[in-house]
């Protein structure tokens, strides 16, 4: 065995980094005379190229009644446009060798097409198409096939999925009814029902413009040759209306929310979560280094606690998901047998307690800082799909206005000591400003965290 | 692949444009573009030696990004599990790195983690496999990790206690989860006593010792029951003395046990279904399936293009029909886990609960339909299956499978390069005879996981066959008791 040759290696490594040079995906840009913005990296690895674009709206701009139509929108756009027939979208790519998706969240509607590097020319004229000539093929039916569809997609994510219902929960109870993000992305049941032909009209003409919209290619290709196959398929396309920021005022918690819903689940669970900073805001990645240092790893602070140690808990999560207007903060703990949710509670807290008062050690961030740079060069390893190198450079784009900000992402969480830890915890975790949901199995209120009250069905 | 370029990490040099044309030009849009010749994908070779205590390596140099994807095969799995130990493999892979070469499991998980390294350990039916993600700035100690834990774990009492408690806490979930009750019935249904049939339980697993785990160790954890794949931004010469110094010294027991050889399953014999009760479900998982093919079959490409067809893509017919034609699900496919010997062959979907005898209805007739394939779908399928070939080995993890695949099956080294080729010469003669080979339907073990009360009287209406009525302790065992 030759121990000492690597564990001095190991030893050092709290200073020592995994990427040596500046982080950086070089891209050419253009703008458009629509608007549209165009990024194009060149990746020359293997043969294939990715098609992405980003329209910056998502289930934030849905009005009352008519939550989930960003998603279901989404699922039209896969129907086809005015020279694509039904079906050929799909049949098309695949007879390409190609692949596609998209997604909607509450900020963003994004859509990619991975294809082999001589099909650039047909993901472009698809994209083209759809964002150019979508209504003329557009039908009451079409709207009534997908509407199905979703709410399958509704069953199947969350309503036969156990503790499906909760982050449905939590959207409504740590926004105001006002606020983009208080009702789901997926959309109510009702709002799925109520969505009208008319509806995709108008949100396509509000939103789906190339102004409000950004294209990144990434791939096997010249840069030169993709700016021209650009200009040839979206110089036509006319621009929408400009569409104002969404600007809501700042949701505040002024209470903390003790809440209880029964489930077809076997074990507890019980969840905890706070109002956070928006993405890239100063305090994003202190408390996504925080949701590291608490349960990624068996010595993390709440592993260790309440499932390696006291064995309380079969799993447990702490995470930051960021949105453009503001984040959540939450921690999911799932109760052993033979536990409940005030245990549980009482142990989450007095971890939380000990963080806010006293900073960790800097081998537990460190370790933190090493997982995310390690990411980061996971990341690079793709062209395509969701979080590959063109779905990046147009997040980027949209969030910070860099498409190239790989870099400097990956500086912030350098830059974060284990003090920034602690000061984070005690300035967005506060106790008398949270959501605590208990979700329990049926017939098992007993097993929740202490007075909570079980919530009503009236979303 | 063209060629390699070390594009990922460089310092930036961004080019800002701004459109100067001025009135733009209606293109021709009554036709797709044409398409020029597809890329061909051209992977450099492969290197292959043996480490001086006999184990195989396999390194295939990658230079996009400095990072490594170390891959440890040994062949053992959960057919190697002794009768009435079910789960042994499985719990012997993750006790691997709760504590090794004198090292806690908090210790090595801390080592690894400030490597920013990512280790798992799992074990499949034929195969124990120990990944390990690296920077390859960390490579060296990392590789020092990798080999503790799979040739000197310590499997300490009590961190098996811990593992048993989750593997239980586990079982316990699963009742939760429609399709984990699916996929355990599905393997019953089908495999029936086969080693391939065996799912863990409740009994199984609270009966593991550590005796029992250091034994399947020291059967099966040999240098010459052992391949170390090794995909990244290395070169042979200086990973050769690293994987010498770092495995070098594993010698193994002397006598160890040979991997088991599983013999064929027999084929489903007529049509039954299998209705497990859920109640208050808002959708029924649907399961169809029957024994498949061994991944040596020389049908191997004709079953790929044909199910491709039938479920193996969007636009398949099973997709095609259940999703968006009749709205019944979010997705429906099939598909066949090729394996030494022939594994399942699977058609799947969940479908909403008051449609759940409509959409078995339109399940079983494209079953039957698959015997006649247009030359359309044709060839999209084989376009869809051969162009998209080169993207299976854009990350160094996903190359790293594709090479596990070569050993595992103890295919040629030219496989990759013979793949497309292969499948874009597949004849819809050659389609069509895999799927009257491969689907009989008259011979389907159907499982369906739904409300029972709601869907019961519809099925037996299709008079597809008998239903055998089944509750989640008939398929998953008695709950483990706290």
């Amino acid at each position: 065995m030759r121990k000492s040759l690597w564990i001095v290696g190991a030893a050092a490594l709290w200073a020592a980094t995994a990427v040596a040079q500046p982080l950086s995906v070089p891209y050419t840009q253009l703008t458009l005379d629509n608007g549209l913005n165009v990024l194009i990296h060149e990746d020359h690895s293997i043969p294939v190229v990715s098609v992405n674009v980003w329209y910056h709206v998502g289930s934030g701009r849905e009005k009352p009644g008519r939550t989930g139509f960003a998603h279901l929108f989404e699922h039209l756009l896969f129907e086809g446009s005015e020279h694509v027939p039904e079906g050929k979208f799909d049949q098309w790519l695949e007879a390409a060798g190609g692949d596609n998706n998209g997604s909607t969240d509450s900020d963003r509607t994004n859509y990619w097409e991975n294809v082999p590097s001589n099909a650039l020319e047909l993901a472009l004229f698809l994209e083209s198409d759809r964002m150019g000539h979508l209504l003329a093929a557009m039908s009451e039916d079409k709207v009534d096939g997908q509407r199905d569809v979703v709410k399958n997609e509704r069953r199947q994510s969350y309503e036969n999925r156990p503790y499906g219902m909760a982050f449905l929960t939590l959207g409504e109870n740590l926004f105001p009814p006002d606020h983009p993000y208080h009702w789901p992305t997926i959309g109510s049941m009702e709002d799925l029902s109520a969505a009208s032909y008319q509806d995709v009209v108008d949100f396509f003409r509000a939103y789906y413009g190339p102004n409000n919209a950004s294209l990144a290619i990434a791939g096997d290709v010249e840069t030169e040759r993709v700016e021209a196959l650009v200009r040839k398929w979206f110089s036509d396309v006319p621009a929408g209306p400009p569409v104002p920021p969404l600007d809501p005022p700042p949701a505040v918690l002024l209470q903390e929310k003790r809440l209880l819903l029964e489930d077809r689940v076997q074990l507890p669970r019980l969840y905890v979560c706070w109002l956070s900073p928006s993405y890239y805001a100063p305090g994003d990645a202190a408390l996504d280094l925080l949701g590291s240092v608490l349960s990624d790893g068996k010595s993390s602070r709440l592993y260790h606690r309440l499932v390696y140690d006291e064995q309380i808990a079969q799993e447990v999560f702490a995470f930051q998901s960021s949105s453009q207007l503001e984040s959540t903060f939450c921690i999911i703990a799932t109760a052993r047998e033979g536990h409940d949710l005030k245990e549980v509670e009482t142990a989450v807290q007095e971890e939380l307690d000990r963080i806010k008062t006293r900073e960790p050690e800097a081998a537990e961030v460190g370790r933190a800082v090493a997982q995310a740079e390690s990411s980061f060069l996971r990341g690079l390893e793709e062209v395509g799909g969701f979080g590959g190198k063109a779905d990046r450079l147009n997040a980027y784009q949209f969030y910070t206005g860099d498409p190239d900000y790989f870099g400097e992402d990956l500086a912030r969480y350098r830059a974060i000591s284990p003090s920034d830890l602690s000061s984070a915890a005690r300035r967005w975790l506060r106790d008398d400003a949270r959501v605590v949901l208990s979700v329990v199995p049926e017939g098992r209120r007993d097993l929740a965290a202490s007075e909570s009250e079980e919530v009503r069905d009236d979303a | 692949m063209t060629h390699e370029a070390r594009a990922a990490i460089l310092l930036t040099a961004v080019l800002v444009l701004t459109a100067t044309v001025g009135v733009a030009q209606m293109p021709d849009r009554s036709a797709p573009p044409a398409l020029g010749p597809p890329p061909s994908l051209d992977l450099p070779p492969l290197t292959r030696f043996e480490l001086a205590n006999g184990v195989d390596v396999v390194v295939l140099e990658r230079h996009r990004v400095p990072v490594a994807q170390a891959l440890v095969l040994v062949r053992a799995g959960a057919v190697d599990d002794p009768e009435g130990k079910a789960g042994l493999a499985r719990m012997t892979a993750a006790m691997l790195d709760e504590g090794a070469a004198g090292r806690s499991a908090l210790e090595l998980g801390d080592l690894v983690q400030a490597l920013g390294a990512e280790l798992t350990t799992e074990s499949t039916e034929h195969a124990t496999r120990i990944g390990l993600f690296v920077p390859t700035s960390h490579l060296e100690a990392a590789l020092g990790l990798l080999a503790d834990v799979v040739a000197r774990p310590d499997f300490p009492a009590e961190e098996l206690e811990r593992q048993r408690l989750d593997a239980l806490t586990e079982q316990l979930q699963a009742r939760d989860e429609p399709r984990a009750i699916a996929r355990a019935e599905l393997a019953h249904a089908v495999f029936g006593p086969h080693p391939y049939g065996r799912t863990p339980d409740a009994t199984s697993v609270g009966g593991l010792t550590v005796d029992d785990v250091r034994a399947f160790h020291q059967a099966y954890f040999r240098p010459d029951n052992a391949t170390l794949v090794l995909v990244g931004d290395v070169t042979e010469a200086a990973v050769r003395p690293l994987l010498e110094d770092t495995f070098g010294s594993w010698t193994g027991a002397e006598e160890g046990r040979r991997p088991a050889q599983v013999g064929v399953a027999p084929q489903v014999e007529g049509r039954t279904i299998y209705l497990v009760d859920k109640p208050g479900a808002a959708q029924s998982e649907i399961r169809i399936g029957r024994v498949g093919f061994a991944r040596s079959t020389e049908d191997y490409f004709a079953l790929t293009v044909m199910n491709t067809v039938l479920g193996g893509s969007f636009t398949s017919r099973l997709n095609s029909n259940l999703r968006e034609d009749k709205g019944y699900s979010y997705g429906a496919g099939s598909g066949f886990t090729f394996l030494p010997t022939p594994g399942p062959f699977v058609a799947a979907a969940a479908v909403q609960t008051d449609v759940t005898d409509k959409a078995l209805a339109e399940f079983m007739k494209e079953l039957e339909g698959i015997s006649s394939i247009g030359d359309e779908e044709l060839e999209r399928a084989r376009n869809y299956v051969a162009l998209r070939y080169p993207r299976r080995f854009e990350t160094v993890s996903d190359t790293a499978d594709r090479i596990a695949e070569l050993v595992l099956f103890d295919l040629p080294d030219d496989t990759f390069n013979r793949t497309v080729p292969s499948i874009l010469a597949v004849t819809r003669e050659q389609a069509e005879a895999a799927a009257r080979r491969a689907i009989d339907p008259g011979s389907l073990a159907i499982v369906v996981v739904g409300d029972r009360e709601v869907i019961e009287s519809g099925i037996a209406a299709l008079g597809l066959g008998d239903i055998v009525d089944l509750t989640v302790d008939d398929v998953l065992g008695p709950a483990p008791a706290p």
